[in-house]
């Protein structure tokens, strides 16, 4: 076994135990990234020498017997959503390439008090709108499982490295999905948390009514342990919830009996993979093994959900996105006659097709004569996908459907046809629209070894719930623990 | 529902974007079909329905207004296209 195959707390109890140093995992990681990433391509840059010295440091702290952290010394890498001072950061755009962020994101100031080394920044659709990671400026991420296919997206770059064994564990966010798809496309187990858990100060905005940072990792216990340093309440972000974080792996094991779960039969639909519908009714029926009660469900807007947030995010994202005009970071048309042809040039070459797609329709959606018709009814029919949650959990303790419609796809399938791309969110995005927690946890293969992700559904703040019955499930069966054939 | 090109310029506009002539075209079929998608909002009764603008935020949280340090001038600029002095310079606005 090596090194990189151990979970970041197999590795953690190595470095505890002594038997191995935090810079040996952090080298074992850049010889890894440096045998793979030609093939995989999750890194859009790598920071040796700050990862180094992070390691440095942490074996110092592990040397004095005081840890920052029950993680301090594990590697691991951040989607390049995440500003890193003095460490390039581009949100997978032209329109940010050279720029140096003048501070860090609070997770990242989190992530370093614990002691965590960061290997680099990963690769992710510009702006995080994506599904595959085909709308990088910087060219795709291939998945580790079968190299001609997509890892998901749009934080296909943290999965893809986590799934490849070039770090222990990654930071992404999900804004209609862009967590929980990957992590089922590369066999991982992810977690967007609830609205408000985890603060959005100093992480590139796409959604802010939607957008939530959250972990990637090999195993539930990993995810639980990843969660747990980077969920408080941050006063620089004013949607960041003033509630307290219950310790994530103390129940971790208590098991489903007694809990009911939903199954909402507006969540296997006509057109999904036969293999992926099978296997996810698998794992439905193995809670039913392990004493908890099955309840069918309805969530009768679900059809409505892809509508609505192909309006609300695209009209966040134009609004989010006027601060890209070449005035104060970023590209700037140096050819530009006046300051309105700057503008105009700047945004036109910086930014890529997906991210001027959703600019002009968001833009569209907020204008003068269409804003009531459109943005406003939106946020109505949010209003009611919400509902249907609010009243599904009056029933239930947490929902159970897939992830995705289909295993990963083939890179360059999609690309061209917007709207069979935006279909791949169509179970992920509800989540998002509700503010709710969902996780994404691998519950087995198609027979072509590709991975399939069952998605638990939860109550507000109830992600230590949802960690628990993801790990009743996986500790039945090896499927977190098999490893991409690369 | 048809988008005009007038209407597709009249957004870019709107968005400061100066599309080529090429991106304008496939934009008015693109957005055509999502809105002809999107369309199926319309078939829901709304009435007295209250817009989610935040999905879990009750209200919004305040923090005490006492001054913190902010990015020193020289921080700030250092990602500037162009500058003068602690200024960050732009092409002529009046003309």
């Amino acid at each position: 076994m090596e090194l990189t195959d151990l979970s970041m707390l197999e590795l953690a109890a190595k470095l505890a135990a002594g038997e191995v140093s935090s810079v040996e995992a952090t080298r074992a990681c850049l010889a890894r990234v440096a045998q793979v990433d030609g093939k995989v391509k999750a890194f859009l840059r790598l920071d040796e020498k700050g990862a180094l010295a992070a390691a440095e440091a942490s074996d110092a702290r592990r040397k004095a017997g005081s840890p920052a952290s029950p993680l301090d010394g594990v590697p691991i890498g951040l989607k390049d959503i995440f500003l890193t001072e003095g460490l390039e950061t581009t949100c997978g755009s032209r329109i940010l390439q050279g720029f140096i962020p003048p501070y860090d994101s609070t997770v990242v100031s989190l992530l370093k008090q614990a002691g965590l080394p960061i290997v680099g920044k990963l690769n992710m659709d510009e702006f995080a709108m994506g599904s595959s990671n085909e709308g990088s400026a910087y060219g795709p991420t291939h998945n580790p499982w079968a190299l001609d296919r997509t890892p998901g997206g749009s934080s296909g770059g943290s999965a893809a490295a986590v799934a490849a064994r070039e770090v222990f564990g990654a930071l992404g966010t999900d804004t209609g999905g862009s967590i929980r798809q990957p992590a089922a496309f590369t066999n991982l187990v992810g977690i967007k948390p609830t609205y408000g858990r985890i603060s959005r100060y100093g992480v590139i905005a796409y959604a802010s009514s939607l957008d939530q940072v959250g972990p990637m990792a090999r195993t539930v216990a990993d995810t639980a342990a990843l969660l747990q340093l980077i969920a408080r309440h941050d006063p620089l972000d004013s949607t960041s919830a003033p509630v307290e974080a219950p310790d994530y792996r103390e129940d971790l094991e208590g098991g489903v009996r007694g809990l009911k779960l939903g199954v909402p039969r507006e969540y296997f639909i006509e057109g999904m993979d036969p293999e992926v519908e099978a296997t996810v009714r698998e794992a439905v029926k193995a809670y039913e093994r392990l004493g908890a009660t099955l309840v069918d469900v309805s969530l009768p807007h679900t059809k409505y959900a892809l509508a609505t947030y192909y309006l609300l995010a695209p009209a966040e994202a134009s609004s989010n996105l006027a601060r890209y005009d070449g005035v104060r970071y970023g590209l700037r048309a140096k050819d530009a006659k006046g300051l309105r042809e700057m503008y105009g040039l700047s945004r036109d070459r910086g930014f890529g097709s997906e991210v001027k797609r959703r600019i002009m329709l968001g833009t569209y959606a907020l204008s003068a004569g269409y804003y009531d018709a459109y943005y406003v009814r939106a946020q109505k029919v949010r209003t009611l996908i919400r509902q249907d949650f609010t009243k599904a959990f009056e029933q239930v303790d947490a929902i159970l459907s897939p992830i995705s419609p289909v295993p990963a796809f083939k890179l360059g399938e999609k690309a061209n046809d917007p709207l069979s791309m935006y279909l791949m969110d169509v179970f992920t995005l509800p989540c998002n629209l509700a503010g709710l927690p969902g996780l994404s946890l691998p519950c087995g293969f198609t027979k072509s070894n590709l991975p399939i992700g069952l998605q638990i559904l939860g109550k507000p703040f109830d992600e230590a719930r949802l960690l628990r019955i993801a790990r009743a499930f996986e500790r039945e069966n090896d499927f977190s623990r098999r490893l991409a054939p690369l | 529902m048809k988008l005009t090109i007038e209407q597709v310029r009249h957004v870019a506009s709107l968005a400061r974007l100066s599309l080529t002539p090429e991106e304008e075209q496939r934009y008015a079929t693109q957005l055509d079909a999502v809105l002809d998608a999107v369309a199926q909002l319309q078939e829901l009764d709304v009435s007295g329905v209250e817009p989610t603008s935040h999905a879990t935020l009750a209200s919004s949280l305040l923090r005490e207004d006492v001054t913190r340090p902010s990015l020193p001038p020289e921080k700030g600029l250092a990602n500037a296209p162009a500058k003068m002095g602690t200024s960050f310079a732009v092409p002529k606005i009046i003309e």
